[in-house]
């Protein structure tokens, strides 16, 4: 017998939103809604990336890594007059003068420790503190949808944790191998039935494998994709995950993941490392853009990271684990233009612990904000998604009326 | 039975699988099988021989980086060709067939191993001191760290493996530490002398925290293991002047790729570190704290739950990780002697598999299953880059993950069978697929399984159906 809980959430719950969405279909709206999430691993500097260069404080501290004023030579991309975006992100700055992104700026997780690892925990487990969660966030979100809102697709062979829990997910990642026979396919089937994990993951991946293949990425082009050169291939990977997620039947939520973003050294300014880092990013975001084609009107991506960087630079160029970060939040669904923070400054007064970009927003109020309206997860169910955050309430208007 | 069902179990779970023959030969006294791959002194596999030293691969790399450095100031006077595209690529020339060679000798030694526990340990201690290569000055001496430091001690003590690892060249161009600079250092004074009167120092100078977080995080305490970002940052100030000979500028002394304690950076003073001074003393301050690192609690329990994890399951069993930190403690971090616990702890005998493979030991167990070492480079390294773990890249200091969670992905199962496939396709007829179950799981090959092979449409796809059962994608 279902718990009251599991009546609210499937029965009420979706009669509720209806409800409260009159003249709209489900699957015209909410149903149709595509998000996906983009996890910087390493921690992303926020003050190369979406530099404040309107801050007396900026140039300073920053010295050789400081990016310069818009207008200048390499200088930032204007955003609103005291942000700027890296000169590398010159697609991003088109979505912002077509008003589809929306800059988040000194913002971070629940956690206040500077570890990688417990960091990436605390940002995809979605809990307070670093723990042996077994579920995501995202997957909770998922979870708290009717069955047939769609799945959910790791782009990679496997899932991060972000997206593992007991709503249903697949993985893809191009391959470099011909396909396999669904004959083999059956008889596995048959090996596996005493095995109810891998079970599941065979079903997952030939369910995938088959969206994969309708959407143009048959065994001659995977095989490129799964060859080419880094940038080249992920945006390959990034415009496939497009088209997957613009079919009516594609999935609903989407993440990707990228390393490389630790820059302790020799990070560089306008050009150098992060530079061409994020002008990768730019290209990855242009692709998927191009992949999802019509449902780009549809879709919300966020870019987060699991902790900002010191405002100071270190001994070698570089800097080391910091706190308040930035965030990106992008789409043809994102009412952009503007930059969503309350900026505390970069005087060492306002710094955290005398070093840190000081956090003002919660990471979470963001990403509570994106499942509510744009994904319409109920919003009883977000306390689920993230427990302990009753306190931060959904950040409301991220997506176009 | 039992011995045989236990002979299966200490090649499988704590090796890398059995070679045709294996389990007969450890049936007679599996533990013992096991404990006899734990001497001290045991000289490393014949397949490494030949290596270029870690320190050479490096002086190499500083060299090509200067020229490149050079190529970019001509080609900033003089707009001719593309020499820096030229040189980044001759710096890749250089070092990939080191790489190459060092990912080719350690796979052909866990094939060809009869003492793959052993070297299961070697890998289990250089992915918990992960350097990756795609930070490309660790692209040449990622394996010669494997080789230079971890297996000489990997049947030693901790404490002296932690010292050789985090002054091996390879650690400290990974994590930064060669520039990382005392603010009261001569050097750091000098920068700070040109700053007062009011001109730019030459470089920037400060320390660099990435090292010493990562020895307290990974390393050894574990990162609830009691330290703070004080205690970081007090550490990483011990260890400035732990550096490489041979780069540029302040860097340019000292034999080129070595190890080079550098007095003019360290900060001079004594430092407390997780409460206790420490006083002045260059380079042996920094050993001194490693040294007590080595021995804390939270280290043993750190390192426990590590190998309690590796080789008995995802979430290991409390009373487990309690019994290897007590042998790590009583026998001050004696490697040997944790490892002897793990091995008669009962518990880790069960016969149910609780472990879901990682590629390489895929990888490993299948082409040890048949009894094939490739003889080509290509085809000996294709696997591991095909199914998610390529050699020596694990993308983090932290290593490649250890749980079942973290492979098993749909996508990765799918890429598991086109590589399965491929496998059983070259290997083809001459390995008869009962023959081969039974060499490679012996009792712990199901009914099931053994009726699935006997109904398959051809050799090649029950060989297939070998590699992609439950039994063998676990251990």
């Amino acid at each position: 017998m279902p718990s009251r809980r599991d009546v609210l959430r499937w029965g009420l719950g979706a009669g509720a939103l209806l409800g409260a969405l009159p003249g709209i279909s489900f699957a015209g709206a909410g149903g149709s809604a595509r998000f996906v999430v983009v996890i910087l691993r390493g921690a992303l500097d926020g003050l190369t990336a979406v530099p404040p260069y309107g801050d007396d404080a900026y140039a300073p501290a920053r010295g050789p890594l400081a990016i310069a004023r818009p207008g200048a030579a390499k200088g930032a991309l204007e955003l609103d007059g005291f942000f700027g975006l890296h000169p590398s992100l010159e697609g991003l700055h088109e979505r912002w003068l077509a008003r589809e992104l929306l800059v988040v700026h000194a913002t971070a997780s629940p956690y206040r420790e500077r570890s990688h690892f417990d960091g990436q925990n605390v940002l995809e487990s979605g809990g307070e503190h670093p723990s042996g969660a077994a579920s995501g966030w995202l997957n909770r979100a998922l979870a708290a949808l009717p069955a047939s809102a769609g799945q959910g697709l790791a782009l990679g062979q496997n899932v991060p944790l972000i997206l593992r829990g007991s709503a249903p997910v697949g993985s893809w990642a191009p391959s470099a191998l011909p396909e396999v026979e669904p004959e083999l396919v059956s008889r596995l089937r048959d090996l596996y039935s005493n095995d109810a994990t891998l079970s599941a993951r065979l079903d997952e991946a030939t369910r995938i494998g088959a969206l994969a293949d309708e959407d143009g990425a048959d065994a001659g082009a995977q095989k490129k994709m799964a060859r080419g050169g880094n940038v080249e291939r992920l945006k390959a990977i990034a415009e496939t995950a497009g088209r997957m997620l613009a079919a009516t039947d594609g999935p609903r939520v989407a993440v990707m993941d990228a390393g490389g973003w630790d820059t302790h050294a020799g990070e560089g300014g306008a050009d150098g490392q992060l530079a061409t880092r994020l002008r990768a990013l730019d290209q990855v975001l242009g692709a998927l853009r191009g992949g999802l084609a019509d449902a780009w009107s549809r879709s919300a991506v966020l870019v987060c990271t699991e902790f900002g960087r010191t405002v100071e630079v270190n001994g070698t160029r570089g800097t080391d684990h910091g706190t308040g970060a930035a965030a990106l939040v992008v789409g043809g669904a994102v009412a952009g233009g503007r930059v969503y923070a309350d900026w505390p400054g970069l005087s060492s007064r306002a710094r955290y612990e005398g070093r840190d970009l000081r956090p003002t927003t919660d990471l979470r109020a963001i990403a509570k904000g994106l499942l509510a309206d744009h994904l319409h997860v109920p919003s009883r169910a977000l306390a689920d998604v993230f427990p302990g955050s009753e306190r931060i309430p959904a950040a409301s208007g991220l997506v176009r009326a | 039975m039992t011995a045989e069902l236990d002979a299966a179990i200490a090649v499988s779970r704590f090796g890398y699988g059995a070679r045709p023959g294996e389990l007969a030969a450890a049936s007679s006294d599996p533990r013992g099988w096991l404990l006899a791959q734990l001497d001290r002194r045991a000289p490393p596999p014949a397949e490494l021989a030949g290596l270029a030293p870690g320190s050479q691969v490096l002086a190499q790399f500083l060299a090509a980086r200067e020229e490149q450095r050079e190529a970019r100031k001509t080609a900033a006077r003089a707009d001719s060709g593309d020499p820096v595209q030229k040189v980044a690529n001759r710096v890749r020339e250089v070092l990939l067939p080191h790489y190459l060679a060092q990912a080719a000798a350690r796979t052909k030694a866990a094939l060809a191993t009869t003492q793959s526990f052993r070297e299961r340990l070697v890998q289990f201690w250089t992915n918990h001191f992960a350097v990756s290569v795609d930070k490309p000055i660790c692209l040449g001496t990622a394996g010669a760290l494997e080789n230079e430091v971890i297996r000489p001690h990997v049947c030693g003590r901790f404490a002296d493996m932690l010292l050789a690892v985090e002054t091996h060249p390879a650690m400290i161009t990974y994590l930064d530490n060669q520039q990382s600079v005392g603010p009261d250092s001569d050097l750091g004074e000098r920068a700070n002398r040109r700053r007062r009167f009011g001109a730019a120092p030459k470089a920037k100078t400060g320390l660099n925290e990435n090292l010493a977080r990562e020895i307290l995080e990974l390393h050894t305490l574990g990162v609830d293991g009691g330290y703070t970002q004080a205690d970081v940052t007090r550490f990483a100030a011990v260890i400035t002047g732990w550096s490489i000979g041979g780069g540029q500028g302040r860097l340019a002394s000292g034999t080129p790729g070595t190890f080079q304690f550098r007095g003019n950076l360290h900060q001079p003073g004594a430092q407390t570190v997780l409460g206790r001074r420490y006083a002045e003393g260059g380079f042996e301050q920094g050993q001194a704290v490693l040294r007590d690192l080595a021995a804390h609690p939270s280290t043993a329990h750190h390192l426990a739950v590590k190998l309690a994890r590796h080789f008995v399951a995802d979430d290991p069993p409390p009373a487990l990780v309690e019994t290897l930190a007590h042998a790590y403690r009583s026998s001050d971090g004696d490697l040997p002697t944790v490892y002897a616990a793990l091995v008669h702890w009962d518990g880790a005998w069960a016969p149910t598999p609780r472990k879901f493979k990682t590629p390489a030991e895929f990888v490993y167990s299948s082409l040890r299953a048949f009894g094939v070492v490739p003889a080509e480079q290509k085809a000996l390294l294709a696997g591991f880059e095909l199914l998610g773990q390529r050699h020596y890249s694990p993308g983090s200091p932290a290593g490649w993950p250890d749980r079942a969670q973290d492979w098993d992905g749909a996508d990765a199962l799918m890429k598991r069978i086109e590589w399965s496939v491929a496998l059983a396709d070259r290997v083809g007829e001459s390995h008869p697929a009962t023959a081969t179950l039974d060499a490679a799981l012996g009792p712990l090959a199901s009914e099931h399984t053994r009726t699935a092979l006997s109904r398959a449409a051809s050799g090649s796809q029950a060989l297939s159906l070998l590699l992609m059962s439950p039994e063998f994608q676990r251990r």
